[in-house]
Order: C-alpha cells, then structure tokens, then sequence
C-alpha cells in the first residue's frame, strides 16, 4: 500500500523520504560499526594469550615478565558476584511482590519511582556510600564489594521482576483463593513459580552488569593482584579490576593479559546476557500462549 | 473471604506484606544513606574550604594543609567543566544516532528484523565499561587522529567557537572520552526511544498515509510527535548515565586536574574520573574528604536529571526494560 501512495507523490518528496531512509539506515551502521570493531579488537587481542595458564595462574609479581593469569580475579569476579546476588535476589524480588501484590498508592509509587533513579545512580557513588559506611569501619573486602555490586543489582532485579509479576494472570490467583489458599502461600506457589523463567532473565541481566562494573569495587573491594584470596573479608581482585589495574601499567605483558581478561570478562558478560535474552524470547511467547 | 479467614492466618498474610515492603523500603533507605554518609563523609571539607569549591579550578592535593583555607587546593570547577563537555558532547553524537536507529528498527526494517537488530544494538549496553576503556585507548585514540586533525587545522580558526578546538592533541582528551561516552549510551537511549515509537498507534499512522504521506512524512507527522517526550526522556536518561560513567572515561580522559583546559582536544578529567583516579591513593589533608565532595556534587546532578528524566518519561506512560 505505502509504495503505491509513494509513487503517485513528487519527486522532491520521494528524494527526500530515500535521504531519511538512508539516514537511518547510516545511522544503524554507526551503531554496529563500534559493537563489531570492540568485540573483534578484543577477541583478537585476548585470543593471543588465552590458554591453561590464564585461567589457572595468578599474575608474575613483576608485571613486566610474561606468565601468569588472572585465576584470582575469575574467582573474585564469581566470589563476589555471587555474594552479591544471594543478598540483591531476594531484596529486588521481595520489592516486586510487595509493588505488584500489595502495593497501591503514595508508598508504591515513592519506591516504584527511588527504584528508577537508584537505577541512573552512578556506580561510583554507590561505591563511594559503601566505602562511607561500611569499608571506614570493616576497611577493604569482597564483602563491601559485594554489598555495593549488590546495590547496583537492586533495581534492575526489582523492576525487570515487577513487570514479569504483573504478567500473571489474576485468574491464577483467584483460582487459589478459591481453593481457600492464603494470600501468602499463593504468591509463594502460584504467583512466583509461574513468573519464574521471567524473574531469572532479570537477575541474569543483573548479574551481568554487576559483572563488568569496576568502579564502585575500586573503592571497596580495592584489587590484590598477586595472590589468591578466598576469604571475602579480606580485600580481593576481580576480573575487571585486573583488566583496569594491567591495562594502565605500560607494560606490553601486562597489557597482553588484561586483554585475554577482556576476552573472558566479555565473553561471561555476553553469554549471560544471551541466556537471558534468549529466555525472555521464549517466556514471551509463553505467556502470549496463555 | 480475607474477612472469614482464621486470625492467625490473616497474621501470616499481614506478616508476608510487611516483609515484602520491608524489602522495598530498604531500596529507599539505600538512596537516602548514600545521600547521608556521602554528604557525612564531605562535611569537614565543606566546612574547611567553604560551599564553593566549584568556581576554583585547581585540584592540587600536595598544597594542602591542615590549617590554611586560601587558596582552595581542591577546587572542582574543572571536573564540573569536564563532565558537562564530555556528557554534552556524546549526547551531541548519541541522540541523532539513537533516534535514526530506533526509527529504522520500528518503521523502516522488516518485520522479521526486528528483534535481531534490536538485540544487537542492545548488545552495546552489555560491553563492560573497563573494555571500553581498553579498546578506547589502543584502537579508538589511532582512530580519532584525523578528526582532531581537522578540529585543529580548520575549526579552530573559526571565530568565538576555535578555542573549543585548538590543539595540540596528544590522543588522551575530551574528545576521546566524548566518543566512548557517546558509544556506551547510545543503546540505553535506543532501546527507550525504540519503545516509544514502537506504540505510535496505528491509526496515526495509517492517517498520515490516507494524506498522501510519504513514509518519511508519516515518520514527521505521526511518529516524532507522538514520541518527542519519550526522547526528551530517553536522552535525560543517557545524559545522568555519561555524567556517571567512570571507568571507561578514566581510562581515556588523560587525568589532567591541575587546571581547565577548555579544548576539547585537550586533557582534563571529570568528577567521576577524579573519584576513581585518586580515592585510593588519598593521603593529604581534607584529599579525601574532597573527594567526597566532588561525589556529593555528582549525586546531586544524577539525582536532579533522573528525576526529571522519570518525570517526563512517566507522563508520556510507563516504559520498562532491564537495560535502563
């Protein structure tokens, strides 16, 4: 139909619909360049020295010497991750069930809207607020890590999870009720176990992004680049915080190692993303079922 | 049925609610603790040097003692100047792009298209912002050569506006942290501006096409209109987040404190780059505390854009989405 009107319309009107297609479809381009030109940058940077090594060694005590890997970042990075997670999980789904199932009025609006500027609060902040509170008094660890990659997790668990929640069908709950099944274990039973593959994709995508963040663990978790540390109440390295930390050093070893790091960082960040993207396509067209 | 329900389960249900506002009360006391320690932490600064740190623009730690207040050695005039430069900048490059993206993704494309183009566009956002750095000083500073060429050779002899781009450039910049800026926001305003076009109604459309319209006159009649708040807000969203962005800008921005330098060839830092910069290695008089004031100051701004931003993009209806 549309090609049919554009004919019948003038030729300066035709030329300029082609030069605003073209804009946009040049301005596409402008956004595929960068993604493309990153990822195979990287890859063929951190490629050269991915190996056993890497994924198994902690860096030389010199920079300057080659060997080595970033073990201890990688178990930084899922240390404190992970930390972060089991105290963000239940906090962000907590908000969601209380926005979605009981929330009405001024208080759900306030935390709906502070959930939204949390969101656009920069890391850094947030890494200096955990410092102020927690790191002055119990000095550098994973664990103030934790509690900061925790804060940035928050709104993104709460809110991807309160637009998933209001999914759920009320015939569900009702038909609990019906069952004389208390509000409560309904939302435990029903209303959570049928928007679960939805609340996963949320805390994947959380879990992702608290992945790549570096500046908020400069101020708390601080890096240890030589040896291994297990325990999080002592300060530790994370992945990204060794990419940073060796990336500026001008050491070409170094840097060559911060670029596998890169790789591996990259390629848990997007394989997480995928799952989650991925889940979400098919949990989408789930519900649309329904 | 609440009303007939045994009283200890109404108690297990009361209990359940409180619970869970519990938890999204903790998300509004986490906002309003950053507020307050962070502000706690800057007080002795505030109160040794005075509110007005931002009209001095030299950040000179070793100067500082414990008694003297003049000169200020922690003026932030200059990272208040490199933040703005930088974030404005990017927006400068990211909002066109977004806008020409999300119009080609939902009125242009094909329908089967759709979701891949949006997926990978999507992708940007999920790049950490330390690789952006990396990359930024290896493969974006060799790249930007050319461009600081002509800012330096031509457009710098162009009256009132030249010394926006005089040189010398020596790859770490303004400019440099503008284009990675530019690049980590552009998918965060995309997906938001996407979303909006995407529920330009139907009928607008079809209406603009009845007229006669061109595809690109529809786009003018119907879909820019119907989403001029969603880019208002869209790009609110993308500016807080280039104010905030730390690790990437660090990485590229050449950490220049001592003074302003107003070109945008030129090497400076911004209020989050100084935070990242120096926060560890903070040893000298009220160094730290500076640092917090500088932090205060940029939540100050953060919170002030988001807040309109959510305004705006709440009036024009609620858009969701884990990547904002």
């Amino acid at each position: 139909m549309t090609s049919v009107l554009i004919s019948t319309a003038s030729r300066g009107r035709r030329t300029r619909d082609r030069a605003a297609s073209a804009l946009m479809a040049v301005s596409l381009l402008a956004t595929l360049v960068p993604l493309i030109w990153v990822l195979a940058y990287v890859a063929a940077q951190g490629l050269k020295y991915l190996g056993p090594d890497f994924l198994t060694k902690t860096p030389p005590g010199n920079p300057s010497l080659s060997g080595g890997g970033f073990y201890n970042g990688i178990v930084g990075t899922l240390e404190i991750v992970g930390i972060a997670f089991v105290l963000a999980a239940p906090v962000g789904i907590g908000t969601a069930v209380y926005l979605v199932e009981f929330g009405r009025g001024r208080v759900a609006n306030l935390i709906r809207f502070l959930s939204d500027v949390l969101v656009g609060i920069p890391s850094i902040v947030i890494g200096a607020f955990v410092y102020s509170f927690w790191v002055v008094r119990y000095g550098f660890s994973g664990f103030a890590g934790s509690i900061a990659l925790a804060i940035v997790m928050l709104p993104i668990v709460a809110r991807s999870s309160e637009e998933i929640l209001r999914l759920v069908p009320d015939d569900l709950r009702e038909a609990s009720y019906a069952l004389g099944v208390p509000r409560w274990r309904t939302i435990v039973s029903v209303v959570l176990p049928s928007a679960w593959a939805g609340i996963t994709t949320g805390l994947m995508l959380a879990v992702a992004r608290a992945a790549g963040e570096t500046a908020p663990l400069l101020l708390t978790a601080l890096g240890n680049d030589l040896f291994t540390e297990y325990n999080p109440r002592k300060r530790m390295t994370t992945l990204s915080l060794q990419i940073f930390g060796n990336a500026i050093t001008g050491f070409r070893k170094a840097q060559s190692r911060a670029w596998t790091g890169a790789l591996t960082l990259i390629a848990l960040v997007l394989v997480l993303t995928l799952l989650a993207r991925s889940l979400a396509a098919r949990n989408d067209r789930a519900l649309r079922r329904d | 049925m609440l009303a007939t329900a045994k009283p200890w389960r109404r108690l297990a249900d009361q209990g359940f609610r409180g619970l869970t506002l519990g938890t999204g009360a903790l998300l509004v006391f986490v906002l309003i603790g950053a507020a307050w320690f962070i502000l706690r932490e800057a007080w002795p600064s505030l109160r040794h040097y005075g509110f007005f740190s931002f009209l001095h623009v030299r950040w000179a730690p070793s100067e500082a003692t414990a008694s003297a207040r003049q000169p200020n050695p922690y003026g932030i005039g200059q990272f208040i100047y490199g933040t703005v430069v930088t974030s404005a900048l990017a927006m400068l490059i990211a909002v066109p792009i977004s806008i020409g993206v999300a119009l080609f993704v939902t009125q242009v494309c094909p329908q089967g298209l759709r979701r891949s183009l949006s997926a990978l566009t999507d992708l940007l956002a999920a790049v950490p912002s330390v690789v952006y750095g990396f990359w930024g000083i290896f493969a974006l500073l060799p790249a930007l050569r050319p461009v600081a060429r002509f800012c330096e050779n031509t457009l710098s002899h162009v009256p009132l506006i030249g010394f926006f781009f005089k040189g010398p450039f020596f790859g770490f910049s303004y400019l440099a942290a503008a284009v990675v800026l530019a690049i980590m926001i552009l998918p965060i305003i995309t997906s938001i501006v996407r979303e909006v076009f995407a529920r330009v109604p139907v009928e607008q459309k079809e209406a603009a096409y009845a007229l006669g319209a061109t595809r690109w006159e529809m786009i003018r009649m119907a879909v820019l209109p119907y989403g001029r708040s969603g880019i208002f807000g869209a790009s609110f969203i993308g500016l807080a987040r280039a104010f905030g962005e730390t690790i990437a800008v660090t990485m590229v921005i050449g950490n220049s404190v001592l003074r302003i330098s107003t070109s945008i060839l030129g090497q400076g830092a911004t209020m989050a780059s100084v935070i990242a910069n120096e926060f560890t290695e903070a040893n000298q008089p009220f160094h730290l505390r500076s640092l917090f004031v500088v932090a205060s100051w940029l939540l100050l701004m953060t919170l002030v854009v988001n807040v309109a931003a959510r305004l705006i993009i709440n009036r024009s209806g609620r858009v969701g989405g884990a990547n904002l």
